[in-house]
């Protein structure tokens, strides 16, 4: 009788024990929209990169190749110690580390990375520019980044790449005469520069504008060749979508699993950081604290009334683009409330190798990025769009360990 | 039996059911790994189980007042996250006739979110036969999307909402 007794007992938890981890061995832990909603973010999602209308020089392979060496010439600054590449480190994802950025003085804001931005419509935190090659032209002039002007630029380009210009753009105008093109000169805020530029005859100033404005052109077609690289979140996609839930797990812990789940659904990540760049290329006012010694910053609110005044925009006479290649620009949201504080979504690609985080470099870490998101605190001005996150110090930690996933590897 | 005997079955019989309920309570730590797939459905799937469920989505609608019935076709069919597209709007009469010279307005946005449309679509052609050219939508996120349409033709205002439920 205790035999029989004891010999149930042990069947019973046996068979339990067994039906329990038999059939849960190896299910996929994702339901269907889950899998759709991952593919969706699947660097083989990306499409092939759109051309850009606005720069008829874009896919030409000695743009890129005279982009490429502009971007790291030193020479095209104040000081002679700065170029793109000064803050776009490509050892570094094309970034520079820092809160802010350090061009021959200091910016109030920090350096964007630039794999995969030639899928965005919008360029800067702020979005005050809306091409690759107008975004270039910004920092060249900007006091702070490189400290020169166009004047100055264009006699560099005589000086040092002539041939290179003119196999590509035609004859360069000759720029030598000091009187008849000044330096400093450019319609900016400098007095200096400003008067200068409108000391000089209109036929001068837009010679200087169309050699200055193919500058920006070569640097973004070498701009447009740095893409996004597949990550470990990538093959892990790969092997769920194939239904290989084995290969999977030995591509993510379970830690990074639970991390996908959380990203995908409680912790609402998707609703800003979606696509396979895993950004909607959108504004978006998270409630970011403001910098105390910077001055006040109200990121799209500004950025949207600067694109549409900009001389180098898609419907200005320096952009390629016919009026209807121009609908971002043309339909742009241009005044709200949403839009005071709203800064660009970033992309999450490689987002773990580029603390501090946000505009102007506020959180030192992803672990403060996150704790911010879940405690949703109201935003220094506007309206934050956060809502509070009720997950736990252990999910947030899976959730960055999620996010360490999406650093590029080398297949 | 004696009851030694008895207290071993017991002991036996409570540590069993002890580990299997402590199986079932700690699944959410152990992770998704050790859960069957009908849990995990009740535990997320369906969690878009919002107000979104019961929305009319037809692409055909009354306007409020019942002046116009109002039609949208989108360039992009299914509509998908991200991307700029353009939609033709069809305006009749509630008798069926087609509605030409109406003044158009676009508005919309996420009613679960509080946050409006992300562009300023602008009716920019009347096509004739009722069908309006409506540019500059896009959707950069999952969820349930208001656009909205304020028509006026031969002196009557009405509008008209389009509740529209993009997966991800």
């Amino acid at each position: 009788m205790l035999k029989k007794r004891l010999l149930l007992a042990g069947i019973v938890f046996t068979l339990s024990a067994g039906i329990l981890l038999g059939c849960s061995n190896q299910a996929s832990p994702w339901s269907e929209a889950e899998v759709e909603l991952m593919r969706t973010l699947w660097i083989e999602s990306l499409p092939a990169l759109p051309p850009d209308p606005s720069n008829q020089y874009a896919d030409d392979p000695r743009a890129v190749a005279l982009g490429a060496k502009l971007f790291s010439d030193v020479r095209f600054s104040s000081n002679g110690e700065v170029s793109c590449a000064t803050c776009h480190i490509a050892s570094k994802d094309f970034q520079d580390g820092l809160p802010l950025a350090q061009g021959v003085g200091t910016t109030d804001r920090r350096t964007m990375p630039i794999a995969g931005t030639a899928y965005s419509p919008w360029f800067f935190w702020d979005g005050r520019k809306d091409s690759q090659w107008a975004q270039a032209l910004g920092p060249l002039e900007n006091p702070v980044e490189h400290g020169g002007t166009r004047t100055f630029y264009v006699k560099l380009i005589q000086a040092h790449y002539k041939t290179e210009y003119e196999a590509l753009f035609g004859t360069l105008p000759d720029f030598s005469d000091e009187s008849r093109f000044p330096v400093p000169a450019a319609p900016i805020d400098d007095e200096v520069a400003a008067a200068n530029w409108a000391s000089m005859s209109e036929a001068d100033r837009e010679a200087v504008t169309l050699v200055y404005v193919n500058m920006g052109k070569a640097i973004a077609a070498f701009e447009r060749t740095i893409m996004p690289r597949t990550s470990r979140f990538d093959f892990y996609v790969e092997a769920v979508l194939a239904n290989d839930i084995s290969a999977a797990r030995d591509i993510f812990t379970a830690d990074e699993e639970a991390g996908l789940k959380l990203f995908l659904n409680e912790a609402n990540c998707t609703r800003c950081h979606n696509g396979p760049l895993l950004t909607d290329n959108d504004f978006h006012n998270t409630g970011v604290p403001a910098v105390a010694d910077l001055p006040e910053d109200i990121g799209r609110a500004r950025g949207a009334q600067q694109v549409l005044a900009d001389e180098f925009n898609c419907l200005s006479k320096y952009s390629d683009a016919a009026p209807e290649d121009c609908k971002e620009l043309r339909f742009m949201l241009a005044e709200g409330e949403e839009l005071e504080r709203a800064f660009k979504t970033p992309s999450l690609r490689d987002v773990a190798n580029r603390a501090p985080f946000m505009h102007a470099g506020q959180f030192a870490s992803i672990e403060e990025v996150l704790r911010h998101y879940k405690n949703a605190p109201d935003a220094p001005k506007g309206h934050s769009e956060l809502e509070v996150l009720h997950l736990s110090e252990a999910q947030l930690q899976k959730i960055v360990a999620f996010l360490k996933t999406l650093t590029a590897m080398d297949r | 039996m004696n009851s030694q005997n008895k207290t071993i079955v017991i002991t036996a019989v409570v540590t069993a059911v002890l580990i299997l309920v402590g199986i079932f309570v700690l699944m959410p730590i152990l992770g998704p790994r050790f859960m069957h797939p009908m849990m995990m459905e009740r535990m997320h799937g369906g969690g878009s189980g919002t107000s979104a469920n019961d929305l009319n989505t037809e692409t055909t609608r009354m306007t409020n007042n019942g002046a116009f019935i109002v039609s949208f076709k989108s360039e992009l069919d299914p509509i998908t996250i991200g991307s700029m597209h353009s939609w033709i709007l069809h305006v009749e009469t509630a008798d069926g006739q087609p509605v030409e010279g109406a003044t158009i307005l676009v508005d919309g946005g996420m009613p679960d979110h509080g946050h409006g449309l992300p562009t300023s679509p602008q009716v920019t052609q009347d096509m004739g036969g009722g069908d309006y050219l409506v540019e500059g939508l896009r959707f950069q996120m999952g969820g349930w999307w208001e656009v909205k349409f304020n028509i006026s033709a031969d002196g009557v205002e009405d509008n008209v909402t389009f509740n529209i439920i993009l997966g991800g």
